[in-house]
C-alpha cells in the first residue's frame, strides 16, 4: 500500500494544478473546491503515511520500478511523513484563508487563476523535496516549490512586489546554483547522487572533499532557511506578498530547507564537522533575527524577523547532533510552521481591520474586535514560548538537550536561546500592546506624518518632527522647504492622509487629538469575512492543539530523531537490507 | 583519456564574469550574470561525467567506451529550469522598466524608515535624500502622461538621455 501512497503528495497536487488551470478563472467556484479537495486528499494521504511509517519505520519506493540507484527514489521515514503532515495542514488553512480573501475581494488581491494552480505545484514541490531519495530529485522539488514561489511573490505585479521579488529571485537562483555545483561535485567525487549510497560513499572520501562538499550543501541550504549571515533576503522580500502568501512562505519554504540541513547533518555527513560553526550560526542567527525584530516598526516585517530568528533554534538542535537535540528540532519545525503560518495570517486579518500592518498606525484593534485580538494573543505568546504551549515545549526540549550536551559553547547557545525568547516576547507585546490595547489617539502623530511623507513618494522630505516629539495635529505641514507642488495636490494628498489615519486607527477623523476617544465616532470597518477568520481561528485551534498532543508528537519526534541518528533504518530501507553497493 | 584543460579555464572564466555581473545595480546584467553562473555549473555538471565516449545506448558501443549518461541527464534537467527561471527574470525586469522606467536594484523603503528612527535624525544627509536612483519604486504612477514622466526624469537628472530619446512622446504604451 505504501508504494501507492507514497507518490500521491506530489501526483495529486501537480494533477490538481493541472485541472485547476484548464477549469481557469471561467469557473472559481469549481477551482476552489478542486484545490481544497485536493489539499484534503494530500493531508489524509499524508496522515496515513505518518501512521504507517511510525509503524513500520522507514520505506523506500522506486518510481517505475526502476533498479535502486538507477531510478527515482522516494523514502518515507517519520521525519518526512511528519513534515508532510504539518504542510499538508498549514497549507490547507492557508488555502481556505485565501479563498476566503478572494471572495470577498474579487480578483485584485490575488488573481484566482493564476493562485491556485501555482499554489498546488508549491504545494507538490515542497511534498517532494521531503520525499526526495537523491540529492537531485531534492534539488528539483526544490526548483518546483521556488519557481512556484516566484510566481506567487511577484502575484499582480505592483511595483513594491517586483521590486522585492526581483531580490528574492535573484538570492534564490544563487542557492539553486550552488546546490547544483555541489551535486556536481558530489557525483564526481562519488559516482552517484542516491543519497543512501551517498551516506555509505562519502564517509570513504578523504576529509578535505568531505568538509569542501559538505559546506557546500550547508550554504545552499542555510540560504533557503535564512540562517544568519544569508538571512537578509527574507525580511526584504516576504511582507509585500499578499497575507496567505506570506503565511506559507514563512512556514514551509524556510523549513524545507532546514529539513535539507537535518538530512545532510546526519544523513550525508554524520561526522559533525562542522557542527561548531552551525552552533555558531544559530546564535547569530537567533539574536540579530530577534533584534531585527524588536527594531521593526511593521507588524509583517517584526514577524519575517521573528521568523529568521527561531530558525536559529532549530539549527541549534541540529548542530547538538544528539538525539535529544534532534528530537527538539523536529519538534520545534512542527510548532513552528504552524505558529509563524497562523500569526501572518493574523497580521493578514489585522491588514484588513486595521487597514495597515504598520505599529503605529494602529489603535484600539482590541475594542474593535476583540476575535481578532484573541487570534493574535494567543499565537504570539505561543510563539514566545510562553507555558504552557508547544513553543514553551520545544524550547525547554532544546534548552535541555544543549545542557546535556555539556560543552561550553552549547551553554551560551542556551543562554541565548532564553534571551531570544524574552526578545520574542518583548517584540510579540509591543505589536499588542501598540495594535491592540492602545486607544488609537495615542497613535504618535509625528510618526505617522513622517510615514505619511515617506508613502506620499520622494517628491518630497518627509516633515520635520516637532521638537517634544509628539506633533500634535495629525497632519504636520509638510514640504514647505522644497514646495514643489501645486496647492490643490497637497490639500488633495493631505485629505487622503487624513482619510487613511481614520481607517488605521478605525475611527473618523478626531477633532482634538488627544482624546478623541469617546464621542469622536468610532465606526466599525468592512466586517472581516467569515471565512478568513474562521480559517484564522481554525489554524489557532491547531497551534493549540500541538499542546495538547504534545506529548505523543514528541515522541514521534523522538523516534525520528533515533531513526536520524541510527541511519540504518533510511539506508537498509532503500537497499532492502542487502549490501550497498 | 588525458584530462582536458579546456572545460576548468571555461568554467573558471564563466564563473568569474557572472559573478561580475551579478554584483551590477542594472538588472539586466544581473539576468546576463544568471545566465553565465547557470551556464558554467552546467558545464561543471558535464566536467564530471568524466571522459568523453560514445553514445551510451546498449547495442552502439561497448559499455566500456560509452560516455556517462547520468550527467547529461541531470544537466537537461537543469537547462530546462535554467530557461524558465530566465524567461520568468526577464519578464519581471521589463515589467520593472515598465513601471518605474528603471531596471536597477531597488532599495528597501521600509529598512530606511526603521533606520532614519535611530538618533541620526537631525542629520542634515538624511537617509532619505536619497540619490533619485536609490529612490523608492512606484512613484511614476502617479504621473499622468508620457511627458510628464519624461519632464521629472530630466529635471532629476540633467544631462543623462532618457531610455525614450527619438521616440514619439506616447509610444511607451498604456501606463
Amino acid at each position: 500500500m505504501i508504494s501507492v501512497l507514497t507518490p500521491l503528495p506530489v501526483l495529486l497536487p501537480l494533477l490538481g494544478a493541472a485541472a485547476a488551470l484548464l477549469v481557469g478563472g471561467r469557473h472559481p467556484r469549481i477551482q476552489r473546491t478542486l484545490s481544497i479537495l485536493v489539499l484534503s486528499a494530500v493531508l489524509t494521504v499524508s496522515v496515513v503515511l505518518l501512521v504507517i511509517a511510525d509503524r513500520d519505520g522507514a520505506a523506500a519506493v522506486s518510481v517505475g520500478d526502476w533498479v535502486v540507484p538507477l531510478g527515482i527514489v522516494l523514502v518515507v521515514d517519520r521525519l518526512s511523513a511528519l513534515m508532510l503532515v504539518v504542510a499538508a495542514t498549514v497549507a490547507l488553512g492557508v488555502l481556505v484563508f485565501a479563498v476566503g480573501q478572494g471572495s470577498a475581494d474579487g480578483d485584485e488581491e490575488t488573481p484566482i487563476s493564476i493562485f491556485h494552480p501555482t499554489f498546488l505545484v508549491l504545494i507538490a514541490g515542497v511534498a517532494a523535496a521531503f520525499l526526495a531519495g537523491d540529492l537531485f530529485n531534492l534539488y528539483v522539488g526544490f526548483e518546483m516549490l521556488l519557481t512556484a514561489s516566484y510566481v506567487l511573490l511577484t502575484l499582480g505585479g505592483s511595483a513594491p512586489r517586483i521590486r522585492a521579488g526581483i531580490t528574492y529571485i535573484v538570492v534564490s537562483l544563487l542557492s539553486s546554483l550552488v546546490f547544483l555545483a555541489a551535486i556536481a561535485l558530489v557525483y564526481a567525487a562519488t559516482g552517484t547522487v542516491t543519497m543512501a549510497q551517498l551516506a555509505v560513499r562519502l564517509a570513504e572520501l578523504p576529509e578535505g572533499t568531505q568538509l569542501l562538499l559538505q559546506s557546500m550543501l550547508l550554504i545552499a541550504f542555510a540560504i533557503k532557511a535564512a540562517v544568519f549571515p544569508l538571512s537578509a533576503w527574507l525580511p526584504d522580500s516576504y511582507p509585500t506578498a499578499p497575507a496567505p502568501v506570506t503565511a506559507v512562505f514563512a512556514g514551509l519554504l524556510t523549513k524545507v530547507g532546514v529539513y535539507a540541513i537535518i538530512r545532510t547533518q546526519t544523513l550525508l555527513f554524520p561526522g559533525g564537522a562542522l557542527d561548531d560553526v552551525l552552533l555558531w550560526a544559530a546564535l547569530a542567527t537567533m539574536v540579530i533575527g530577534i533584534l531585527g525584530a524588536v527594531a521593526q516598526t511593521d507588524i509583517r516585517r517584526i514577524l519575517s524577523f521573528t521568523l529568521v530568528s527561531h530558525i536559529g533554534y532549530m539549527v541549534f538542535g541540529i548542530a547538538l547532533a544528539t538525539t535529544a537535540g534532534l528530537a527538539g528540532a523536529i519538534f520545534y519545525v512542527v510548532h513552528h510552521i504552524a505558529i509563524q503560518t497562523t500569526l501572518f495570517l493574523v497580521a493578514g486579518l489585522v491588514e484588513r481591520q486595521g487597514g495597515s500592518t504598520a505599529v503605529d498606525r494602529l489603535g484600539g484593534l482590541a475594542k474593535a474586535s476583540p476575535l481578532l485580538a484573541v487570534l493574535y494573543f494567543v499565537p504570539a505568546m505561543n510563539l514566545a514560548g510562553i507555558p504552557p504551549f508547544s513553543g514553551f515545549i520545544g524550547k525547554l526540549g532544546l534548552l535541555e538537550a544543549g545542557i546535556a550536551d555539556g560543552g561550553w559553547l552549547p551553554v551560551v547557545l542556551v543562554a541565548g536561546g532564553a534571551m531570544t525568547s524574552l526578545l520574542t516576547l518583548v517584540a510579540v507585546s509591543r505589536v499588542w500592546s501598540r495594535a491592540f490595547w492602545r486607544p488609537p489617539a495615542q497613535a504618535p502623530a509625528d510618526d505617522t506624518a513622517r510615514a505619511a511623507a515617506a508613502d506620499a513618494g520622494p517628491e518630497r522630505r518627509p516633515a520635520p518632527v516637532a521638537a517634544d516629539g509628539h506633533g500634535g495635529s495629525t497632519v504636520v505641514d509638510v514640504g514647505d522647504e522644497d514646495a514643489p507642488l501645486p496647492q490643490d495636490r497637497q490639500a488633495a494628498r493631505r485629505a487622503a492622509w487624513e482619510r487613511h489615519t481614520a481607517v488605521a486607527t478605525a475611527t473618523a477623523p478626531a477633532e482634538d487629538g488627544l482624546d478623541g476617544d469617546g464621542a469622536a465616532g468610532r465606526r466599525p470597518l468592512r466586517p472581516l469575512p467569515r471565512v478568513m477568520v474562521g480559517s484564522t481561528a481554525a489554524m489557532v485551534v491547531v497551534t493549540v492543539g500541538l499542546t495538547v498532543v504534545a506529548g505523543p508528537l514528541y515522541g514521534v519526534a523522538e523516534r525520528a530523531a533515533g531513526d536520524l541518528r541510527d541511519r540504518t533504518p533510511y539506508i537498509s530501507s532503500v537497499f532492502g537490507g542487502e549490501e550497498v553497493p | 583519456m588525458t584530462p582536458t584543460v579546456v572545460l576548468p579555464v571555461i568554467i573558471g572564466g564563466l564563473y568569474a564574469a557572472g559573478v561580475y555581473l551579478l554584483l551590477d545595480r542594472s538588472l539586466t546584467r544581473v539576468l546576463l550574470g544568471v545566465l553565465l553562473l547557470g551556464n558554467a555549473t552546467n558545464l561543471l555538471l558535464l566536467s564530471t561525467g568524466g571522459p568523453s565516449g560514445r553514445a551510451p545506448i546498449l547495442g552502439y558501443a561497448d559499455p566500456e567506451d560509452m560516455s556517462d549518461p547520468i550527467p547529461q541527464a541531470l544537466i537537461l534537467t537543469a537547462i530546462v529550469i535554467t530557461f524558465g527561471v530566465s524567461a520568468f527574470l526577464l519578464a519581471i525586469i521589463y515589467r520593472s522598466w515598465r513601471l518605474v522606467r528603471q531596471e536597477v536594484v531597488g532599495v528597501d523603503e521600509e529598512d530606511r524608515r526603521v533606520a532614519r528612527r535611530s538618533s541620526t535624525d537631525s542629520d542634515e544627509i538624511d537617509p532619505d535624500d536619497l540619490d533619485p536612483a536609490d529612490r523608492p519604486a512606484g512613484h511614476a504612477d502617479s504621473l499622468q502622461s508620457e511627458a510628464e514622466v519624461e519632464a521629472l526624469l530630466a529635471q532629476r537628472r540633467p544631462g543623462v538621455p532618457s531610455d525614450d530619446v527619438g521616440l514619439p512622446v506616447g509610444e511607451g504604451g498604456e501606463r
